[in-house]
């Protein structure tokens, strides 16, 4: 998949990625020019490490992460019982 | 410098160092701000730490992260163990963990 080449990525599309590959998971993402901020909120986190949750996200951004149209994409990734404890903010 | 020499300095960094930080820039002038932020965590906690600049030949950034399966520089590596990016160190050092973590790393 190479829609995107020249650095035209929306946090739009990359929240609608990241939903789509993970079912059920909610994904708010912000930022422009190639850097991007994301809080992701999916059962598909349970029983991973940090490590691991942000390479499943940054697999899905492969393309993009090496071409350089997402030059960073900043990651929180949260199940959806931190997310209730921790009400969306670092504690 | 041939490509099985990249890694094998790559892997020598990570093994030779308690703590080391493959960054963008130096200690002193980072050129990422990312790198920047990684960098003075670990001022901040104030142990002895190694910067490897991923700058000056495309291919470093390239091998280092087919080798730790992390797309984005800085990479942080304590004890041989790969700990994370700017994100998880930024959170570990917020919840105190990075400072155990660093400071098991030293111990005897």
């Amino acid at each position: 998949m190479t829609a995107h080449g020249g650095g035209e990525i929306t946090p739009q599309e990359i929240a609608r990625r990241i939903e789509q590959a993970l079912p059920g998971a909610r994904a708010e993402v912000s930022g422009a020019d190639a850097h991007f901020s994301a809080t992701i909120v999916s059962e598909a986190f349970a029983g991973k490490s940090r490590i691991e949750q942000h390479q499943m996200i940054y697999a899905l951004f492969k393309e993009e992460m090496s071409a350089q149209s997402i030059h960073a994409l900043a990651l929180r990734t949260l199940t959806p019982e931190q997310s209730g404890k921790r009400g969306g903010r670092p504690s | 410098m041939a490509d099985d020499k990249i890694l094998a300095d790559i892997k020598k960094a990570i093994a030779d160092n308690a703590i080391v930080l493959f960054v963008k820039g130096t200690k002193d002038e980072p050129r990422c701000g990312f790198s920047a932020r990684t960098i003075g965590v670990f001022k901040e906690i104030g142990k002895p730490f190694e910067v490897v600049d991923v700058l000056p030949d495309p291919r470093i950034r390239e091998t280092l992260s087919s080798y730790s399966n992390w797309p984005t520089i800085p990479q942080v590596f304590i004890k041989g163990k790969f700990v994370g990016g700017c994100d998880i160190v930024a959170e570990m050092f917020q919840d105190g963990e990075l400072k155990t973590l660093v400071e098991e790393a030293f111990k005897p």
